[in-house]
């Protein structure tokens, strides 16, 4: 069904008919609107489940980890600071291969503090095991969330999904939402197995500590099990696609007017929608210009952005992060996998418009020879 | 001599093999805590002496579903674990207790534990409290003794161990206004199972405060850990008492011959140099008021 | 890379550490003496002071230590009321 809805609602009201068992969150800009709304509909007898006031996101995240562990599917949402305030927890929920949905509307880091969107937040915990899909757009948002919680359980790892702060979690647009039935028929109740949750018909014991002797292959086991999800995720977008009409390329990354781009774009979120505007005014030029989104950071998806990229003359990936004394997070990532100069841009951070003209100064710059990391700012 | 040794049957719900120092008051008081509660419980426990003597991987001391997340957020995750026995409604029948040291309890974990009361989500929260981190080397905590000497407030020349004092924890529990509220030793083994059973039929949060000799941490015989609960309490410094929505209910009394501050104090080498010098014996003697100041507030002097 | 572990640990899996080796001084129960009253059992922290399933002369269930375990803290001979539990040197 088709309905105006802002972005925090729509991702709050997918949860909703995600049906989890436990909801704690701890209120932070920009992500408040969709706790609100989880706690609206619980305070309607909209939903069933358990609504948990974390006393901080450290608690939050304790929380929903504690109630994935006791076998119930659980949910929680942050920002920013939140998440970072969080970092313990996910790397911990990730090393005990808990399922678990966190949405992250993204937001700038302090210092200086600043409660506008950039990508800083989620970043600083990709290594932490969790799969990390990005959001285009509040469609995509809604679509991912559901797709998150199947991958989740199916690949028993805790998957964020991450939306631009404001520019997706506060705006308004007309949006397909799924029909209950039809969540319900795509995604199964979860059920662990008796060996796999707090049971006491089958008492197990989860957290234990490992030696030298069992920690490494350990964590091995977890980095190929983060590599397994790769099938998972390709599988859930068709499967989705296949089911509600919706997908994105091959649910890693997906082409826009690639295939004889000279120059492409290559970036993740919701400055894609900006990029997508300002390629078709250049192609309307006969620019050759097209766009690489990249969908999901974790596991990432380096073959896939490889082939994607294989006819580039100049490349460009544009993002709003980076890791100080380096460059940007993408930008280094995109470069582990191919063998041609890439410049890195870096647009957007706290809230700074990335604007089409911002777009268009990319791709001018993208064609020059210096591939030094650039800051671009709005005219 | 002879040594026919047969194996014991016990199965215990914490079971034996664990890597607890010989005559570690945690483990014992911890064992009769689970047994206590019974099989038809789920322990969430922070990171500590008794989490990595007990659950070495593969291989775990308990026979109840038990979890170790975090040192800070036992409490948490076992609000988490209520919340899902809500929701799947076992919260009637199964227990849910977050066990965690001092260290866990009075200071790190203590923002996370006081979210859980203030909820009155349905667990029990119980701290062993041996009054310093002992799992990283008997550095010190919140639960600290006044004068005891620790890896990080040591007795040296100029400052005679810890100058701080133990933080009031049952007080703060009591202000959250919970069902249960109660403390004890591991010289009241009895007391212990006593305790957690009544907690476990009270509604909501509770809490449990343990005193546990650890015996490398106080420097004491391994054969006193049972001893020194008693005499911790003997002497008014750990007094024994349960509370029921703020209201004293039951305090156990002291025994009509005095005994001193320094009878549980000597023991131990944590304190000796409070014996040493006219510094030591001041601290002694505060240490004394404390204790006085307690049997007077609890009213534990015996008729 | 062997096959994918169960991450979680086996209940009572620690009975494989036989921590009865860490001791110097061993209990030896006097069964004749011991009233069957189960201190040694309460106050042991291995929690391995059982009874053997025997009576004494004097009709009581006497009780021993399972020496697989017995750490050697000597709490069971300080706390037993009839002082029946002697702690001796080990000879290794």
């Amino acid at each position: 069904m088709r309905k105006i809805l802002e972005g925090s609602h729509a991702v709050a009201e997918a949860v909703r008919m995600c049906a989890p068992g436990v909801v704690s969150a701890y209120p932070i800009t920009p992500q408040t609107h969709i706790v609100e709304r989880l706690a609206d509909f619980k305070a309607n007898g909209q939903a069933d489940y358990e609504y948990v006031l974390g006393e901080s996101e450290f608690a939050a995240a304790s929380i929903v980890e504690g109630a994935v562990a006791a076998g119930v599917r659980s949910y929680s949402a942050t920002s920013s600071q939140g998440l970072l305030l969080m970092a313990e927890v996910l790397f911990n929920i990730a090393g005990m291969r808990l399922p678990l949905v966190l949405s992250v509307a993204n937001r700038a880091i302090s210092a200086p503090i600043n409660i506008w969107n950039d990508q800083q937040d989620a970043v600083t915990v990709r290594d932490s095991g969790w799969i990390m899909l990005y959001a285009e757009d509040n469609q995509e948002a809604i679509d991912m969330h559901i797709q998150a919680f199947k991958i989740s359980e199916r690949v028993k790892l805790p998957v964020m999904v991450n939306m631009d702060g404001y520019v997706l979690t506060h705006t308004y647009e007309p949006l397909d939402m799924p029909s209950q039935a039809d969540v319900k028929k795509y995604l199964p109740a979860y059920k662990p197995k008796a060996n796999e949750f707090l049971n006491i018909k089958n008492p197990r014991t989860f957290g234990a500590f490992a030696t030298p002797e069992t920690y490494m292959e350990l964590r091995q086991e977890l980095y190929e099990i983060v590599e397994s999800s790769r099938k998972v995720i390709n599988q859930e977008n068709r499967i989705y696609k296949d089911q509600f009409g919706r997908g994105s390329g091959d649910g890693f990354t997906e082409g826009y007017k690639l295939n004889d781009a000279e120059t492409v774009l290559v970036s993740f979120g919701s400055v894609l929608g900006t990029m997508k505007d300002v390629v078709d005014e250049l192609r309307e030029k006969g620019e050759k210009v097209g766009i690489l989104k990249v969908r999901c950071l974790r596991p990432f998806p380096g073959e896939e952005i490889k082939k994607a990229l294989e006819k580039a003359k100049n490349i460009a990936v544009v993002e709003k992060c980076l890791s100080l004394g380096n460059e940007g997070i993408l930008g280094g990532e995109v470069k582990q996998h191919i063998d041609k100069p890439v410049k890195n841009f870096v647009v957007g951070l706290g809230g700074k418009d990335a604007t089409k003209g911002v777009i268009k100064e990319i791709v001018k710059k993208a064609k020059g020879t210096d591939k030094k990391l650039e800051f671009i700012y709005p005219e | 001599m002879q040594r026919n040794n047969t194996n014991s049957k016990n199965k215990y719900l914490l079971s034996e093999g664990h890597t607890a120092c010989a005559g570690c008051g945690e483990l014992l008081a911890a064992r009769h805590v689970a047994e206590a509660a019974g099989p038809n419980t789920i322990i969430l426990n922070s990171t500590g002496c008794l989490e990595v003597t007990t659950s070495q991987y593969p291989n775990s001391s308990w026979r109840l579903p038990w979890m170790h997340s975090l040192f800070e957020n036992s409490s948490a995750v076992a609000s988490g674990v209520a919340a899902a026995l809500k929701y799947k409604k076992q919260d009637k029948n199964i227990n849910v207790i977050a066990q965690a040291g001092d260290g866990g309890t009075f200071d790190i974990g203590m923002g996370l534990i006081s979210g859980l009361w203030e909820r009155k989500d349905n667990v029990l929260v119980v701290c062993y409290d041996n009054e310093a981190y002992m799992n990283t080397g008997v550095q010190a905590s919140g639960a600290t003794s006044h004068g005891a000497s620790t890896t990080t407030s040591p007795a040296g020349k100029a400052i005679p161990g810890n100058m701080l004092f133990k933080k009031d924890m049952p007080a703060i529990a009591i202000a959250h206004d919970l069902s249960y509220v109660a403390q004890t030793t591991c010289g009241h083994i009895a007391d212990i199972e006593k305790k957690v059973k009544k907690a476990l039929t009270m509604p909501g949060a509770k809490y449990l405060q343990i005193l546990c000799g650890c015996t490398p941490g106080w420097n004491y015989d391994t054969k006193l850990t049972v001893k020194l609960g008693k005499l911790a309490q003997q002497s008014g410094l750990y007094p024994v008492f349960e509370a029921e929505y703020g209201e004293i209910t039951t305090a156990l009394k002291v025994p009509k011959k005095k005994v001193s501050v320094e009878e549980f104090l000597k023991p131990q080498k944590r304190f000796k140099h409070l014996f040493k010098d006219e510094k030591g014996k001041d601290l002694i003697k505060q240490l004394q008021v404390r204790a006085d100041k307690n049997i007077e507030k609890y009213n534990l002097a015996t008729e | 890379m062997a096959k994918k572990q169960d991450l979680s640990a086996e209940p009572g899996g620690t009975m494989k550490n036989k921590t009865g080796s860490w001791r110097t001084y061993y209990p030896v129960v006097d069964h004749e003496k011991c009233i069957g009253c189960g201190t040694c059992d309460k106050v042991c922290p291995e929690g391995i002071c059982y009874k053997v399933g025997k009576k004494n002369k004097a009709g009581h269930e006497y009780y021993d230590n399972d020496l697989d375990y017995c750490k050697g803290c000597g709490l069971c001979a300080e706390e037993c009321p009839v002082k029946c539990i002697e702690m001796k040197f080990e000879e290794k």
